[in-house]
């Protein structure tokens, strides 16, 4: 009972992230129509803002103190960051340490720009293309965003470590009178997936903004002969999209250190959710990436595995082949959307 | 001559003579000159060059015909190494076995992918193709270690049985590949003044099989085979209504293509018997999608031209580092020169897959045709030029 709950927990937290990324895949699938291969890459450059941000706050001037020596008797030289001579060293310090947390706030911005710059400067000339021709536009384009990165980070991975009051571990069981140790930061990262999603659809739902999207995915022609400019708030919710992408990857990198290539790995299973939720269908898309997040959890379990060897390497794809196969417009996606 | 027409057998005798002549075209620049690292006729590289020209062009007979974008060919290439490297592990070290059973298995590969991921089409195929080739590049790392050698790669050793020929040779070491005695890696060296030319038997051997293929792919573009892809391509919708169930036909290219990767996956390892898992990865696929787009999908010789080049510059552009730069620029005043070398230094080196990916979007934006388009525009646009009348000429050629 145990080993099953926490093989829940634990696809959970990696099905946040495959919910999130999916959810920002299909929002623009969705609204325009496009097949986004660089959306990886966006999810990486929102874990890089969160390596900004700290490095930023970490930046530092050089003080000597002359009551102090260190070990070859000249006058200490101390690092003092700006922050902590601004704010004071507590509560200066305790910026550096959230700095994840914090970095969502220079996240959001950032990723909106840039989800927006992509659209207006490049997605929107391949409306009318073929998707082929969207696929290897974006792709090159995320090749494109990961050397960039790479230039200026380096290949290798970044430790951005996660506020100390979150780094440790806690017991989920006690509640329930079980013994579940858990690490305290993947538990915050299901329940921030949780409040992004939730806040997006909400979004959708209850906003007049977002209730002209909703008819704009519904009938995209209808709407516009009504005098709304619906390309614009399009526009916009890529930018959104790129947002959520954004945010999966800054709260994500406690989890698994930053590199270049993060995006490419998540990109894959990512398109595979979405396929498995249904192309273009926000619900189907949460719902697929919860599902497979812990189907790929629990085949990782050594019982499992000793039955199917190597199962948890490909249970993903194989629920992808059949759902393709059987249903092909996957678990939630509306009838006559994208069923050739 | 041989059943094509004259603007074919044109380009066919180009290849031929391009790929024959290679160890001089490629080496333009004499050995001691500063510009000898621009040179590319070492054996390895034009290997490569003719290995991906023929996956390029297998990969074309898909795309480029029926417009169905695979991303997981690199996992028929990785079968074809994975299989020839057995051959000569268990066989023997002669080439033709090993070639022969990588293109069979990456035919039964495909063949059943194809069965498969042919039942969806657009976005779906390409999702279907790319999650098998995911699948198959996780288990050769994981639960087929003892067929694919997981992370190390499949190597040879000493104690391999090789039952038509030796363990080990004379002298204790590891034999080598080669053809009915002739070593794939024996180089002929022959010097001209300041060059020095290379003439690899490996090499010869791939270029003549890219020839023949090259002639095959020929074949099958002016075939009425090639013509019921290329209807397909245009409106599917159509043959179905007609009738006709095209599925057969898909199924086909998709497997001659999936042959043409083995094909170049067992010839790779001829040339250096290793096979390992990173060759199935999906970028490997990405890649040689982009040699296709960036040299002309559906052309004849674009994707040849495409896998040259990508080939040309991830192993030339790749190897220009910041003190060369500065050779380069040293002519020019200090501050400019330091300038200069911060500007285009990260696109060469280590970044010359920025400048890849930058050339690629710009490829499938402004000239969706590749190169051969590019080319095609350039020579339209001179003869009209010559021609000196003003008027328009509406329809370019199409693409072939």
């Amino acid at each position: 009972m145990d080993a099953i709950l926490l093989q829940i927990l634990n696809g959970l937290d990696k099905g946040s992230a495959y919910a999130l990324i999916a959810l920002g895949l299909t929002l623009i699938f969705g609204t325009l129509g496009v097949v986004n291969f660089a959306h990886g890459a966006l999810f990486m450059i929102g874990a890089f803002c969160a390596v900004t941000v700290q490095r930023i706050f970490s930046i530092s001037f050089e003080t000597i103190d002359e009551n102090q020596t260190d070990f070859l008797g000249n006058a200490l030289v101390v690092k003092t960051p700006y922050v902590e001579a601004w704010f004071g060293a507590e509560m200066g310090g305790a910026i550096i340490d959230w700095a994840v947390p914090l970095a969502i706030l220079f996240a959001i911005p950032i990723m909106v720009f840039v989800g927006y710059a992509m659209e207006r400067g490049l997605i929107k000339h391949f409306y009318k293309r073929p998707h082929a021709d969207q696929i290897l536009v974006t792709f090159g384009l995320a090749i494109v965003l990961q050397e960039v990165i790479k230039y200026f980070y380096g290949a290798n991975p970044i430790q951005t470590p996660a506020p100390e009051a979150l780094s440790g571990i806690v017991n989920v069981g006690a509640i329930i009178g079980m013994d579940i140790v858990y690490p305290v930061w993947r538990i915050v990262y299901f329940f921030f997936s949780l409040m992004v999603i939730g806040g997006i659809f909400s979004f959708l739902q209850f906003t007049t903004f977002g209730m002209v999207v909703r008819a704009g995915m519904a009938d995209r022609e209808t709407v516009g002969l009504l005098g709304i400019n619906i390309d614009k708030r399009f526009t916009v919710m890529f930018g959104i999209a790129a947002a959520v992408a954004g945010l999966a990857g800054v709260m994500y990198t406690p989890i698994n250190s930053p590199n270049y290539h993060m995006g490419m790995d998540f990109l894959v299973l990512s398109f595979v959710v979405v396929v498995v939720g249904g192309m273009g269908s926000l619900p189907g898309a949460v719902l697929a990436g919860f599902l497979l997040g812990i189907l790929e959890s629990f085949a990782s379990m050594n019982e499992i595995k000793s039955i199917i060897p190597g199962i948890d390497q490909i249970i993903i794809y194989v629920v992808a082949i059949i759902i393709l196969l059987t249903r092909p417009r996957g678990l939630m996606g509306r009838k006559g959307v994208m069923e050739d | 001559m041989l059943g094509m027409n004259k603007n074919d057998t044109r380009m066919l005798l180009l290849v031929a003579a391009l790929t024959m002549l290679a160890p001089f075209i490629l080496n333009p620049f004499p050995t001691d000159s500063g510009l000898a690292q621009f040179n590319a006729g070492y054996p390895d590289l034009m290997q490569r060059f003719v290995i991906f020209g023929i996956f390029a062009i297998g990969f074309n007979i898909l795309f480029g015909l029926t417009g169905y974008l695979s991303f997981g060919h690199a996992a028929f290439l990785g079968v074809g190494s994975y299989s020839a490297v057995w051959m000569f592990k268990l066989l023997a070290m002669n080439v033709i076995p090993a070639i022969i059973l990588s293109v069979a298995m990456a035919g039964i590969f495909a063949l059943l992918i194809g069965y498969v991921s042919l039942r969806r089409s657009g976005i779906y195929f390409s999702i279907l193709t790319l999650a098998f080739a995911q699948m198959s590049f996780n288990l050769a790392y994981s639960v087929l270690t003892p067929i694919t050698n997981g992370e190390t790669g499949l190597q040879l050793n000493l104690d391999d049985p090789r039952v038509l020929g030796v363990s080990q040779t004379a002298d204790g070491s590891i034999p080598v590949t080669n053809l009915f005695g002739l070593e794939m890696r024996s180089t002929f060296e022959m010097a001209v003044g300041p060059w020095a030319f290379q003439f690899n038997a490996g090499y010869y051997l791939c270029a003549l099989i890219m020839i023949a293929v090259f002639y095959l792919s020929i074949r099958i573009f002016r075939s009425p085979f090639g013509l019921m892809l290329k209807a397909v391509k245009s409106n599917q919708q159509r043959m179905n209504y007609t009738g006709l169930n095209t599925r057969p036909y898909t199924l086909a290219a998709f497997v001659i293509s999936g042959m043409y990767a083995g094909l170049a996956g067992g010839l790779l390892a001829s040339m250096d018997p290793l096979a390992g898992a990173e060759r199935m990865q999906w970028t490997a696929s990405g890649e040689v999608v982009l040699m296709t787009i960036l040299g002309g999908a559906g052309t004849l010789i674009g994707p040849v031209l495409g896998a040259g080049f990508i080939k040309y510059f991830e192993n030339i552009f790749s190897k220009i580092n910041e003190s060369v730069l500065h050779s380069w620029f040293s002519v020019l005043p200090d501050g400019l020169e330091d300038l200069l070398v911060t500007l285009v230094y990260p696109f060469v080196g280590k970044g010359w897959h920025m400048t890849l990916g930058i050339l690629f979007v710009l490829v499938v934006v402004f000239l969706p045709g590749g190169l051969v388009e590019g080319g095609q525009r350039i020579a339209n646009w001179r003869r009209n030029k010559k021609a000196g009348d003003n008027k328009p000429t509406g329809n370019t050629e199409p693409a072939e």
